[in-house]
């Protein structure tokens, strides 16, 4: 069965603009204020560990969770607590968070020491004390991802260098700069876990990259990883389609990646890892990809987590004009900042201001069955029936074009000639759905079944 | 924070080559050199009959639309496509109400009424065609015998497709070629045609695969059957409908499995109009035949999604995606 699904899975062309991918990466200063929100990742909501005038150092601990599915948060600059105050996301969500006052010293935390690991208990306690998460900007506490007490044996691990959204390239600096500390982290995870092998997957925009793995595995003492080269195509680095590209394994609806004994970790994190294994600094920072039309001096910045994002924009020059849109990740799957004061969290890879005369928003026309955007969609469905029947509220409709396996990638509605907007009738589709669902197990509760 | 940013769903960029009326536009181009040839092989009158179809169709667009306040379509130029390609379709002879006729059927019964662009059932331009053929018969097969760009006297003859029912002499194939025997004013002309086809696929407009598996499958039956194909092909209305109207997208296949299905029932359709029923020539009946069943077959050539699972029959918690 899997034969047929050999073929290859659409994808389609967008610009890459990669201008900063020479950029190397820079330190800037502390700004004068932090906020640190205490749910920077997918789980449960951080405790504040600290009260208002309390003096911290980087490094510090001062959010922690006791559920499992959450991540501990650090303090990016030191100095004096001057508020806990609640803080609402970009997404709504509402979370308590600290603001600290910078006192410029940017004083470590002196009991920061490089963790102790031989087994992967310890392994599993590390990556849980760094407040690792998901970099690639997915957010998902990584310590889960190494959990020893997981029942499904892991044998294959792939490393996401993928980067395929326009704009960004911390990923790929990541890897130029710091491929000690990325191939040190690979190889603790690959030793602890007893994992078989190894694939990279980067995409081939990045010759330089790729040369440089290519020399550094060769050195490798055992071969157990691998280089695997994509097209540079979107959305390469998605998930499922990467597994796929790299191994051939179809995820399928409702399972895992570790179902398949598969781990899919970003290149970002493990560099991460790989450093904090020799250093034991948490994170505490983030390389950020400043990039975009409206931007002076496109970058690559190493920011303090809880930065706000104006400060990131100022140390990039400034805006160039007036910008019309800001988001946080790439054009293609970003979400809009509707105020440049916002923190930068742990899941941000990009700032991306776009200017005004690059942002005129199209109007939607309707939609003549082109046909375009079932033949862009990597996942394969009918993204024009899904829209038509969102419309209808057709339910029915909704499950049986599958609208829950929409990575909200992007793809169908940058290709749409007439401009809809596809994602979102998506989104509403599978809102619709999971509504629906929910509320016929309700039903069939009380029915008593 | 001083500046008004604008908050949108993702993504943020678009493919900005690609628009509604870039795509309309494309098609009016690809129709010009056949228009231009109808002009030179039937004479002034074909510009005039044209010209009345497109103006009909943008009256009729502007009107409905404000009378059923739908934003203002003229913009992405759909009416004008559907103005000229009705044109094409019509013999030059046809008389200016009847034209009207038409672009009335095209533009309101068939797309207006059922909800404006992306809305229509079968192809306008055929269904307006088919309208006047059984409302009008005598005019709408009087065919001009071609008389350059001088207009002439009507002197009636009949069309490539009629002489070889009736068993007459029939044209020689340079004549077939370029077009120079009666029919409709647009679908004489094979290399007019055949370039506004190669246009269209450059410009990606449509993919060569309906036209191709069309015209090949009328070729390949009628050579099956007994019968000259490349008098097949180049008679009637095949290589305008396969180019231009079977490709529409509304009308068409979602999917390149169902666009191959849908291609291979035209020729089906249309050979077997052609062979054994009494019209001569069966491309309008075929198109909308298999507009009609398009939905059916998009049903059928749903593509399986990547990593779908059979609806599993939910009885407990299922798959919580």
């Amino acid at each position: 069965m899997s034969a047929i699904f050999k073929r290859g899975l659409p994808a389609i062309q967008v610009p890459h603009h990669k201008e900063t991918a020479a950029c190397h990466t820079v330190q800037m200063p502390d700004p004068p204020q932090v906020v640190i929100p205490m749910s920077q990742h997918i789980g449960a909501i951080c405790e504040p560990l600290v009260s208002v005038g309390q003096q911290v150092l980087v490094g510090q601990c001062i959010g922690r969770s006791q559920a499992k599915v959450s991540a501990c948060i650090h303090a990016s600059v030191s100095g004096t607590v001057t508020a806990i105050e609640d803080f609402v996301t970009t997404q709504g969500a509402i979370s308590p968070a600290v603001t600290i006052d910078s006192d410029g010293k940017h004083t470590m935390d002196p009991g920061l020491t490089p963790p102790k690991v031989e087994t992967v208990d310890d392994l599993y306690r590390a990556v849980y004390d760094s407040g690792l998460v998901g970099l690639g900007g997915a957010g998902f506490p990584s310590h889960i991802k190494v959990d020893p007490t997981n029942p499904n044996r892991i044998h294959t691990l792939i490393v996401n260098a993928a980067e395929c959204e326009p704009f960004i390239t911390s990923d790929y600096r990541a890897i130029i700069e710091r491929s000690e500390d990325l191939l040190h982290g690979i190889r603790a995870v690959v030793q602890y876990l007893q994992i078989e092998r190894c694939i990279i997957g980067i995409e081939d925009n990045k010759p330089k990259a790729v040369d440089l793995l290519r020399q550094a595995l060769r050195s490798e003492a055992d071969g157990r990883i691998k280089l695997h080269v994509l097209p540079s195509r979107y959305p390469e680095g998605a998930e499922k389609v990467l597994i796929f590209k790299t191994t051939g394994v179809i995820v399928e609806e409702g399972r895992l990646p570790a179902d398949y004994g598969l781990l899919v970790m970003n290149v970002s994190s493990l560099t991460f890892l790989g450093g904090y294994l020799k250093t034991g600094v948490p994170l505490v920072s983030k390389v950020v990809t400043v990039a975009g039309s409206a931007i002076a001096d496109p970058q690559n910045v190493i920011a303090p987590l809880g930065a706000p994002y104006r400060s990131l924009i100022d140390f990039c020059g400034g805006y160039v004009g007036e910008p019309g849109e800001v988001f946080m990740g790439g054009p293609m799957m970003g979400i809009n900042i509707y105020d440049d004061g916002l923190p930068v969290l742990k899941n941000n890879n990009a700032i991306i201001a776009l200017s005004k005369a690059d942002r005129i928003q199209m109007p939607e026309s309707n939609c003549i069955r082109c046909g375009r955007c079932v033949a862009a969609c990597p996942e394969r469905l009918l993204p024009a029936m899904i829209d038509r029947a969102v419309y209808r509220n057709d339910i029915e409709a909704l499950r049986h074009y599958k609208v829950n396996l929409c990575l909200e990638c992007g793809c169908c509605a940058y290709v749409c000639p007439a401009k809809r907007q596809l994602v979102l009738s998506n989104r509403l589709g599978k809102r619709k759905l999971r509504e629906a669902d929910m509320a016929k197990k309700a039903k069939e509760g009380q029915n008593g079944k | 924070m001083a500046n008004k940013l604008q908050v949108v769903t993702s993504p943020h960029i678009r493919d900005d080559k690609v628009s509604t009326a870039r795509i309309m536009q494309d098609v009016l181009l690809a129709l010009l050199p056949a228009a231009v040839a109808g002009v030179c092989i039937f004479g002034a009158r074909a510009l005039l009959v044209i010209a009345v179809s497109v103006l009909s169709c943008e009256l009729f667009e502007y009107l409905s639309c404000r009378l059923l306040k739908r934003p203002n379509p003229l913009r992405d130029c759909s009416a004008a496509v559907t103005g000229l390609l009705l044109a094409l379709n019509l013999p030059v002879g046809l008389p200016l109400p009847m034209v009207i006729v038409g672009c009335f059927v095209a533009i309101i019964v068939v797309k207006q009424l059922f909800g404006g662009l992306g809305q229509n059932f079968a192809n306008p331009a055929i269904t307006a065609r088919i309208v006047l053929l059984t409302s009008f018969a005598g005019p709408m097969t009087t065919w001009a015998q071609p008389a350059g760009f001088h207009t002439v006297d009507a002197v009636t003859c009949a069309t490539p497709l009629a002489l070889l029912a009736q068993g007459s002499q029939l044209p020689d194939t340079l004549t077939l070629f370029l077009g120079n025997h009666g029919g409709c004013i647009g679908e004489t002309c094979a290399p007019a045609l055949l370039l506004g086809g190669l246009y269209l696929v450059l410009r990606h407009v449509i993919r060569p695969t309906v036209p191709l598996l069309y015209v090949g499958g009328v070729a390949l039956g009628s050579w099956l059957l007994g019968f000259d194909p490349l008098y097949q092909v180049l008679s009637g209305g095949l290589l305008l409908g396969a180019i231009f109207m079977a490709t529409d997208y509304t009308t068409s296949p979602i999917t390149e499995r169902g666009r191959v299905i849908f291609a291979l029932g035209l020729a089906l359709l249309t050979l077997a109009i052609r062979c054994f029923g009494s019209y001569p020539e069966g491309v309008s009946y075929s198109i909308l035949l298999m507009n009609l069943a398009t939905p059916l077959i998009d049903r059928w050539c749903q593509p399986s999604p990547f990593g779908a699972r059979a609806a599993a029959p939910a009885k407990k918690g299922g798959s919580a995606s």
